[in-house]
């Protein structure tokens, strides 16, 4: 037996930037074309970002809804007073106003990790 | 206190206004140009553009009236202006601009594939486009009249006619830039006037008003019944009605994807927030200085007419015109985002089939007409309620239609045509039942008072009810398809998703 040896090859998936490419579009592809799988990754997308917007939703329900309800239920905060100012002048009137943009920023930051969380799982797949 | 400064001002802004629209001119050429502004505004200017568009005579006038005549429960109308942003970031911003919808129709077909749905959305638009302009028309009315002693009618006809030209040759880019400059105008001429009255107000030694409990909330100060239902269906009404104002939802189309919507909106919820901050000032000082004008039809001139009652000389003078000049920029910016928007859904869904009509262009241009001529002879012929509380009535109608088709076809796959149908007609059918009959015959006392001045807390739940209970009796597998490829479509980042056209 005169044959050399045969160099082993290690048989792996090609790094190439087509094979990577064509991957990424098959799990695309269930996204965009709706089937089993794609639903099911979009409605777990739908649903993490219902869950987000229904937290924020009721926070701002319970801090603004109850404003007037702690009035009905408080008669003397109605007249009370910070500063010599009424405490329903500052809070409706200035208080809150940064709230309101600090709650949104807060959401869109969530929202968007939400979203990027999603693409990376897809590009992963 | 008739002046020539306010006029001169106020023919500035008319002559800017003009000047900016027939620049425009020169770009739009295609209808998309006047339809959208073809996607090609900038995130800052179209910020500024939606804060000019929004702060209408409700938010610049109407306010400051109510709070004056009311006192601190109406400061739930300027908080619920802004938080309806909040909830139309949460819940509708960036699903609707990957529907690619650019009015509340498309929306409609887009979701559910439904020509029906979609008629009865135009028609809804049409209606809430005529009801908000109403009081931009009327406003513009009274401005004109407290200021020079002119007919009421003047007032209507000058922004009918600014905004008519305007609209019908410029469409909707040339209002863009005109929009983002009425808004700062619009915050200079409230917030200048506001912080030197403050200031006059402390040299005075800060006199305060306690009389009747106009300073507590929920007193009823002024003869207002059921304050705690009252404020409740505020709340629900320009919280839920923002987003299913069709001036509002254009906007959104022209920015380039969702992520750029939400933050869109962020930056718009800094202007409102900023410009909310003095209004109140207005009403609040007003019924130190001007206390005659309480609870009369011309509480609505307090923001108007305080600056000269205060200061006297050429700094009352100067001030009244620079208010002038804010207040018709309000009901030109306003007006011209609702006539472009009414126009555009006449132009496209209901004067479709005229085909003798011709081109695009047009068909929207004979839509612009139609548009704001309607509204114009409301106002003529309408009994005035207090300008804030007619807006917030097409707010309570949005809130009963558009809100619950929007919220509930966004987030909820089960919705069927039949019942975004159903819930469209109950719901719209109830808020416009009321309207009509405040601005028929009212304004009423006691229950119907309270349940038709501010219809929002029962005919929205009822809405949704309708929406939800007759969907879940009509859905079948056709349906769940069209839901499942709409979900990808609404909830799928731009990354993902298949490039369209």
């Amino acid at each position: 037996m005169d044959e050399k040896p045969q160099r082993r090859v290690a048989v792996t998936h090609p790094r190439t930037a087509a094979a990577r490419s064509a991957a990424k579009r098959g799990v695309r592809r269930d996204v965009n074309d709706g089937t089993a799988l794609g639903v099911t990754m979009i409605r777990s997308l739908r649903r993490a970002q219902l869950r987000l917007a229904l937290i924020v939703g009721s926070g701002l329900l319970v801090a603004l809804g109850g404003i007037p309800l702690l009035f009905l239920l408080d008669p003397p905060l109605r007249e009370a007073r910070v500063g010599g100012l009424a405490v329903g002048w500052i809070l409706l009137g200035v208080v809150v106003f940064p709230l309101i943009w600090l709650t949104a920023w807060w959401y869109v930051r969530a929202a968007e990790r939400n979203e990027s969380q999603f693409v990376d799982l897809v590009e992963r797949s | 206190m008739t002046s020539w400064w306010p006029v001169l001002a106020i023919v500035a802004v008319v002559g800017a206004t003009f000047a900016i629209g027939l620049f425009g001119v020169r770009v739009s050429r295609t209808t998309s140009d006047f339809l959208v502004a073809s996607r090609s505004v900038s995130p800052t200017l179209n910020a500024s553009a939606i804060g000019g568009e929004y702060l209408s005579a409700a938010s610049f006038l109407g306010i400051a009236g109510l709070v004056l005549s009311y006192g601190v429960d109406m400061l739930w109308f300027p908080v619920g202006y802004t938080v309806g942003y909040l909830v139309l970031l949460i819940l509708v911003a960036a699903p609707l601009r990957r529907s690619g919808a650019y009015t509340l129709p498309d929306f409609a077909e887009m979701r559910l594939r439904s020509r029906r749905v979609r008629s009865a959305s135009s028609v809804l638009v049409v209606l809430i486009g005529w009801l908000y302009l109403l009081p931009q028309l009327q406003g513009a009315g009274i401005t004109l009249r407290a200021l020079t002693g002119a007919p009421v009618w003047l007032g209507a006809v000058v922004v009918a006619v600014v905004v008519g030209i305007t609209v019908a040759t410029g469409g909707m880019r040339s209002i863009t830039v005109v929009q983002a400059f009425q808004y700062w105008l619009k915050l200079f001429a409230i917030a200048l006037p506001a912080v030197l009255l403050v200031a006059a107000w402390y040299r005075d030694g800060t006199p305060v008003f306690t009389e009747g409990g106009w300073g507590d909330p929920l007193s009823g100060y002024g003869e207002r019944e059921y304050p705690l239902y009252t404020t409740y269906s505020i709340v629900l009404a320009t919280f839920l009605g923002t987003m299913g104002l069709p001036h509002v939802l254009v906007r959104f189309y022209t920015n380039p994807d969702g992520r750029a919507a939400r933050r869109t909106v962020l930056a718009v919820l800094a202007l409102l927030s900023v410009f909310y901050l003095f209004p109140p000032v207005f009403g609040a000082l007003g019924r130190i200085y001007t206390p005659e004008l309480a609870g009369t039809d011309a509480a609505d001139t307090v923001v108007l007419v305080l600056p000269s009652v205060v200061f006297d000389g050429w700094l009352g003078d100067a001030l009244s015109a620079l208010v002038a000049a804010g207040a018709f920029a309000a009901f030109l910016s306003t007006a011209s985002g609702l006539c472009v928007s009414v126009a555009g859904v006449l132009s496209q869904d209901l004067l479709r089939h005229e085909g003798r009509l011709g081109d695009g262009v047009r068909r929207f241009r004979l839509g612009t007409a139609i548009a704001i001529a309607v509204p114009f002879a409301l106002a003529l012929v309408a009994g005035r309620a207090n300008l804030a509380q007619t807006v917030t009535l097409a707010f309570a109608v949005a809130a009963s239609t558009f809100c619950p088709l929007l919220v509930l076809g966004i987030w909820w796959p089960r919705l069927t045509e039949k019942g975004a149908l159903a819930g469209l007609l109950v719901g719209g059918g109830a808020a416009l039942a009321a309207v009509v009959a405040v601005l028929a015959a009212g304004p009423f006392t006691g229950v119907a008072g309270a349940l038709l001045g501010q219809p929002a807390a029962w005919t929205v739940p009822l809405a949704f009810a309708t929406c939800v209970v007759v969907s879940l009796r009509t859905g079948d597998r056709s349906q769940r398809l069209v839901s499942d490829a709409a979900m990808a479509r609404l909830h799928g980042p731009e990354e993902i998703q298949a490039r369209r056209a």
